[in-house]
Parts: structure tokens; sequence; C-alpha cells
């Protein structure tokens, strides 16, 4: 199995990761900090992947997507699986106050991750097979007044994966959208962490199996499902009044 | 950065400290700096201690838990090099498959290889393989003035001996390697013998200990009369049949997780009672002989997530003591006489005999003789007034108390169990403090208000 991750650093990627690796698969690990990807390499390899390679991109640099995408598929000798799950959660307040800071979080978590989609689409759509697996955000299921600007790349990310999943149906490639719920990794560390909170070894492992049996879409943990049916049932004159 | 979250606990949930900051380390390249804090600092690891030795009331915690990258390993010499934050269950995770297992583990593999190194573990093959820190190499440890130093038994070797053992006081393990040790599939042929008498326990320790690996006893002291207990004695030795190895191991059922705190009244000495003798009737024959996975040999509690909730908020006090071979009767017939007479019931009584393979460890606890492990629910000045007394009994008899399971042992015994302390002293770096370093060296820290 081949498997490229962008954004390899992220806790939730690395849990992923950890089950690919016990199945001897061979990874292509994407993020700007090649320290970290060192350290995460070392790791899967000692966890039973077959190879680690790594490649330092910051995903902002669109320009580079190309070449990666053409180092992948030469690293790897092919391609079947690529998980996106490269993100920042921002700050809201910030982006409120400043429009430079509000595209920047729209580029990190949404116009790089269609750019790497469109390119890795075409890729395996010629191919007739393989995977695209992204982590998205129950936050772009509905817009909330703490991390409205994150959910709006999320719901950007989920419809772009929706509209992409109909079209490669018919080239055989499996299109997943992942939707954690709250995660307890660096990115929520200086959050209080309530009932809701999910560790993130059984987040990857969701993710994992998600990505195994070609979900459609995957809240994980599955409660979250529920939890924004409910959510996003609740009438918007009364939502706007929630302190969500 | 700061986090809000974890308020480090101990796993005896006695005492409540309150850090006045806990920072959680992501990346060996992003440490945090220690010189900074104005506060005392102390690495947290899984919290599986029971005391305050992991506390650090009014100081910085720094939690290690995830450090958790591998780094080597070698399926060759079964060497095995990963960050302090790596636990002993990950470990098995990827060793066992390969044919590699723990050259030595404590009775949870909850916890990290920090806190294997900082309290120098042991576990049931101590008679034949010596604690946790034998078998480390070498590791990283960061000092809080910002020195990266690699300690091993020829580097910086005299920080090497005060870190195993040294109760997280001498620095920041970053990373630490050692040697697995081999096995030729996940099985254990173990035995469970019975035994009625405490002479009894002895004869089964004198025969097992040459022949098995691995040995330890569950007993059950509230029964009285002459024998003093009762209990099961058991034993094991890696199954050696490589046809086993491809046997694959029962699925894992779910653990079960105690979700809330038990209410004060579940546990006192008539349900202890009534578990122990169910537990000892559980075992029909006197004795039983079968081929396990090694997972209910090793690790029986960790089946129940978070059992220390059964103790209830006020928690309890775990208490081990070992004393030396030629006092062992004595010291084991005054103390099983003074809990009989207290009527303080202990659930999760073990004994053992501990072995004479040295530790390189400067302040560790394991030592030749008799190894005796209680727990008692805390019921306030009582309780603390009876383990005062099993504090004599020990002292009397050339014992000492392990610091891993201590919230209340006085800086005046400390002092008498461990007189190297002070020789371990110029090694704590001078930036780190624990609750209970302060508790067994000033006699602070100890005015922490009693649940009752
Ligand atoms: C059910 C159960 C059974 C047990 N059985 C045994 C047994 O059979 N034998 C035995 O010896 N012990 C036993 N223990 C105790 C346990 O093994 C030790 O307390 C162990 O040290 C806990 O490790 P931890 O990762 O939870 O560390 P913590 O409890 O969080 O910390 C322990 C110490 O390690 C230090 N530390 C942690 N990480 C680092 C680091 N990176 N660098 C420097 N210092 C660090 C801390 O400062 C602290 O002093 C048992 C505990 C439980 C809960
Ligand atoms: N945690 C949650 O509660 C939660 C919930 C729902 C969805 N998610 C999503 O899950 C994904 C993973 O997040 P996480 O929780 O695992 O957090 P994380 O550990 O902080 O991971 C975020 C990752 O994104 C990388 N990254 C950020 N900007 C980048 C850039 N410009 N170029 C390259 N890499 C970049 C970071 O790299 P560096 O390490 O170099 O900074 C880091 O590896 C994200 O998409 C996040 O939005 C998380």
């Amino acid at each position: 199995m081949k498997v490229a991750i962008i954004g390899a650093s992220s806790a939730l990627a690395h849990e992923t990761a950890k089950f690919f690796a016990r199945d001897g698969a061979d990874l292509f690990l994407v993020g700007r900090s090649a320290d970290k990807l060192a350290v995460v390499a070392d790791d899967l390899k000692v966890r039973g992947a077959h190879s680690a390679e790594t490649f330092v991109l910051d995903v902002n640099e669109l320009d580079r997507h190309e070449e990666l995408l053409q180092q992948t598929v030469a690293t790897l000798g092919g391609l079947d699986i690529i998980l996106v799950a490269h993100g920042t959660l921002g700050d809201q307040r910030k982006s409120e106050l400043s429009v430079a800071e509000t595209l920047q979080e729209l580029n990190t978590n949404a116009i790089s991750v269609i750019s790497l989609l469109t390119l890795s689409a075409n890729y395996l759509e010629q191919q007739k097979r393989g995977c695209i697996a992204v982590i998205s955000s129950v936050a772009g299921d509905r817009g909330r007044p703490s991390n409205y600007v994150y959910g709006t790349a999320k719901a950007a990310v989920t419809t772009f994966l929706q509209g992409l999943r109909g079209r490669l149906a018919k080239s055989g490639v499996v299109v997943v959208t992942i939707k954690p719920g709250s995660v307890a990794t660096p990115m929520t560390a200086h959050m209080k962490q309530g009932l809701l909170f999910a560790q993130p070894k059984a987040v990857g492992e969701g993710i994992y199996e998600a990505i195994k049996k070609g979900k459609d879409v995957a809240y994980v943990p599955g409660y979250w499902r529920v939890v924004m049916l409910i959510i996003k049932s609740i009438p918007e004159g009364l939502f706007k009044r929630l302190p969500l | 950065m700061a986090t809000v979250n974890k308020h480090p606990q101990s796993w005896g949930r006695y005492p409540i400290a309150k850090s006045s900051q806990v920072v959680p380390v992501y990346w060996r390249d992003e440490l945090p700096n220690l010189a900074a804090f104005e506060q005392s600092i102390l690495p947290y690891g899984y919290g599986r201690s029971y005391g305050d030795s992991c506390l650090n009331d009014g100081g910085v915690s720094v939690d290690v838990s995830h450090l958790r990258n591998f780094i080597a390993f070698d399926d060759e010499t079964g060497v095995i090099r990963c960050e302090a934050g790596v636990s002993l269950a990950d470990i098995l995770e990827v060793a066992v498959p390969r044919g590699w297992f723990l050259p030595t583990s404590p009775g949870t593999k909850f916890v990290s290889v920090g806190g294997a190194i900082a309290n120098d573990v042991h576990g049931k093959n101590h008679h034949s393989a010596g604690t946790f820190g034998c078998h480390v190499t070498q590791f990283e440890l960061l000092r809080s003035n910002g020195e990266h130093l690699i300690c091993s038994p020829e580097q910086n070797s005299e920080l090497f001996r005060a870190t195993i053992g040294g109760l997280g006081l001498t620095g920041m393990v970053i990373w630490a390697e050692f040697r697995l040790k081999k096995i030729v599939n996940p099985y254990i042929d173990m035995e469970s013998i019975r035994f009625d008498s405490l002479d009894e326990f002895f004869e089964l320790s004198a025969e097992s200990d040459q022949k098995f690996d691995y040995s330890v006893s569950w007993v059950d002291l509230l029964i009285g009369g002459p024998g003093l207990c009762r209990g099961k004695f058991s034993r094991g030795n890696h199954n050696q049949d490589p046809a086993l190895a491809q046997k694959p191991l029962k699925a894992k059922k779910l653990p079960l997780t105690v979700p809330i705190d038990f209410p004060s009244f579940v546990l006192n000495s008539y349900t202890v009672k009534a578990f122990n003798e169910a537990y000892y009737r559980v075992q029909i024959d006197k004795y039983v002989k079968k081929t396990e996975s090694y997972e209910p040999f090793f690790y029986p509690l960790d089946a129940i997530h978070n059992w220390n909730r059964i103790y209830g908020k006020r928690g309890f006090f775990q208490y081990q003591f070992v004393v030396p071979f030629e006092h062992g009767r004595e010291a084991l017939n005054k103390s099983i006489t003074h809990i009989q007479k207290a009527g303080e019931g202990s659930f999760l009584t073990v004994l053992k005999q501990f072995g004479d393979v040295k530790s390189p460890g400067m302040l560790s606890f394991p030592r030749p003789g008799i190894t005796l492990a209680l727990d008692f629910s805390n019921h306030g000045e009582r309780t603390q007034k009876f383990l005062r007394e099993l504090d004599q009994i020990v002292e009397d008899n050339g014992g000492v108390i392990y610091p891993a399971k201590d919230a209340r042992m006085s800086a005046e015994s400390f002092k008498k169990f461990y007189p190297q302390w002070q020789e371990f002293e110029q090694y704590i770096d001078p930036k780190f403090s624990s609750s209970f370093w302060r508790r067994v060296t000033q006699g602070t820290d100890s005015n922490i208000p009693l649940y009752i």
C-alpha cells in the first residue's frame, strides 16, 4: 500500500499513519518541518512501515504542488491513498480584526487543500483507482461565532469533496470526508476540554477504518453525527443567540 | 504553551496537589525553556505513581506523556530507543510480534519509559532480571541550564546512576535506550498454587525462584490463626514452542471502566474479606497449570480502567516495603499481626522475594529480601497512625519503603531508609523539586487537607 500524507506531523495524521505502518505500508510524509517529519518517519519505521520518506513543503506554496505530486508518485512508485490532514485552528478574534489573517486561514485550510485535491484527483482518475481522504471538521457543518473562519474553510472543503466524490465515483476512486469532533491534540491544548473530547489514538483508528472501508462521510467518533444532526436542526433564529 | 486541562494526579488520588502550570511537550525540537520558569519543575508521565512523588504542588508540571515516538529498534540485538513518554504498552505492541519482550515490567503497562527509569521499577522477574534500570544502556537528560547530556554507564555515569531511581529530580529524560528480552512467542507457561501459611509461601518461593523467571503471590492477610496468611503463588516462564508464535492472541476484550468514584463505604474490611474469600476459592484445585497469553499473566489489573476509583474520593494509600531475608519472617509476622489487629483490609496484597541483581540506581528501592505491597483506604488520621506503626516495624527490621508508592512517610524515616540521599542531592537539578522531595527532606508540603 502506497500512502501519501500531507500534514504528516499532525497528531491525527500520525495516529492514523501508525495503523498503516502496522500494515507495512510505504509512506510519503509531507509537512513544513523537516525535524518533525524525521521524528514521525523514524517512529513509523519502528512501528512497521516498509518505508517512510519525507518531503518538506509549506502547503501554501501552491506553485510547488505539481512538483509534490510528481515526487510522491516517483518515490512511492505509484499512489493508492492520499490523506490530507494539515490545518490551523487560527485565532478567530484576530481574523475578525484582520483581512490578511482571515485570508491566511482560508488559504491554509481551504485553498491549499483544494489545490492538492485538484491535482491528485486528476492523477487518480486516470489511474482509475485509489482513495482521497481529507480531514475536514464538524466545524464546517454550521457556522458558529467562536470559529466561523475556520468553519468556512472546512465547509468549503466538505462541499468540494461532495462534488468530487460524485465525479470520481465513475472512475472507481473513493473520496472520504472525515469530520472529527473535538480531539485532544496540540491544536486544542489551550482549550478547556469537556466530556466530548476524544483521544487522538481512538480518532486515528476511526480515520483508518473509514479509509479502509471507503466510507463517504465519517464522523469520528461516531456520536458526532448525532450531535451535529441536532446542532444543524436548531432554527437560525434561536441558534444565533446560543453561546457557541 | 500551558494547558488548562490535565491536573496531575497520582494513582492513589492522595494527596491532591495543584501545579501552578502544566506544560505539555510535544516535540523533541520544541522543548520548553526550563530556565524561564519561576517555580520549581517536575516531569510528569502517566501518573501511575501512587503518592506524591509525581506531584509538584505550586510548581510547574512538565507533561512528558506526549513525547511518544519510537526512534530506533534493532530486530537483531533487541536494543530499542524511544522518547520518554512512550508507554510500556506501546513497546509491547511493537516488540511482541517481532519476538521481543520487556526486560522487566511493573504490574501495569500504562507507565512511561521516563517513569520506569525515575522509579527504577521492578517486576515479577526481579529475582532473575533486576530492575528496569539494569537494562538501560543510555538516555538523554535535559537540565534546566539548557544542557543536553547523554548519560550511560560510561558517559556522565554519576548522573546516569542518580537519574535511575532519581524520582524525576535530576532533569528531564528526553529519550532512552534499553535492551529487550528475546521470546519465542507471546505465551507464558504459568502455574498457580494455593498456599495456606506464610511458611508455605517461603517454601514455594525458595523452590520457584531457581526455576521460574517470574514469580509473585497474591495474599489474604485477614484470615487470622497461626498460618498468618493464605494466598496464591503464581509463577511462570516464557513458552518456548515456535509453533505458538503463529497462534493469534485472543481478541482483546474491551477494558471495563470504573466510571465514577465509589461511595466510601463500598470498600471496608467486610467487603475486602468477601473479595479475598472469593478470589481464593475461585481456584478450586490447589495446583493449576496452563499456557496463557502474557496479558492476563502480567497485567490483570489493566483490564479495568480507573480501578483506583473504587476507593472513592478520599483516595487510598499504597504501602510497599522490603526487608532483608534474615528479618523476613519476623517482619512479616509482626506486620501481618499489626494489620489483623487494626482490622485494616488490604485488597491487593502482593508478596514477593527480590533477588540480588544490583541496579545502577543510586536511590533505588529494590534490594535482596522480601517485599510486601499493600493498599489501604484513606480513613484520615486513623490510617496515618496505623501506617506510622507499620513504618516502625519496617525500620526495626532493617527495611525500606518504596517512594513511588508513598504519600506520608516522615522525613526522619526517609533519611534513615535512604542514608545516601545527601550524596544523591548533589545531582538534583537546581530548578527541579517535587511534593515528595520537599516532604521527605524538609518535612514540608504535608499540611495538605485530608479528605474524610
Ligand atoms: C496498577 C499498578 C501496578 C504497579 N505495579 C508496580 C510494580 O509491580 N513495580 C513497580 O516498581 N512499580 C509499580 N507501580 C508503580 C509504577 O510503575 C511507577 O510509579 C511508575 O514510575 C509510573 O510511571 P508513570 O509514567 O506513570 O510516571 P509518573 O507517576 O507520572 O511519574 C513517576 C516519576 O517519574 C518521573 N518522570 C516521569 N517522566 C519523566 C521523564 N521524562 N524524565 C524524568 N523523570 C520523569 C516523575 O517526575 C516522577 O518522579 C504500579 C502502579 C500501578 C498503578
Ligand atoms: N483537534 C481537533 O479537535 C480537530 C477537530 C476537527 C478537525 N481537526 C482537523 O484535523 C487536522 C489535524 O489536526 P490536529 O488536531 O492533528 O492538529 P495538529 O497536531 O496541530 O496538526 C496540524 C498540522 O498541520 C500542519 N500545518 C499547518 N499549517 C501548515 C502549512 N502551512 N504547511 C504545512 N503544514 C501545515 C502542522 O504542521 P507543523 O507541525 O509544522 O505546525 C501540523 O502538522 C486538521 O485539518 C484539523 O483542522 C482537528
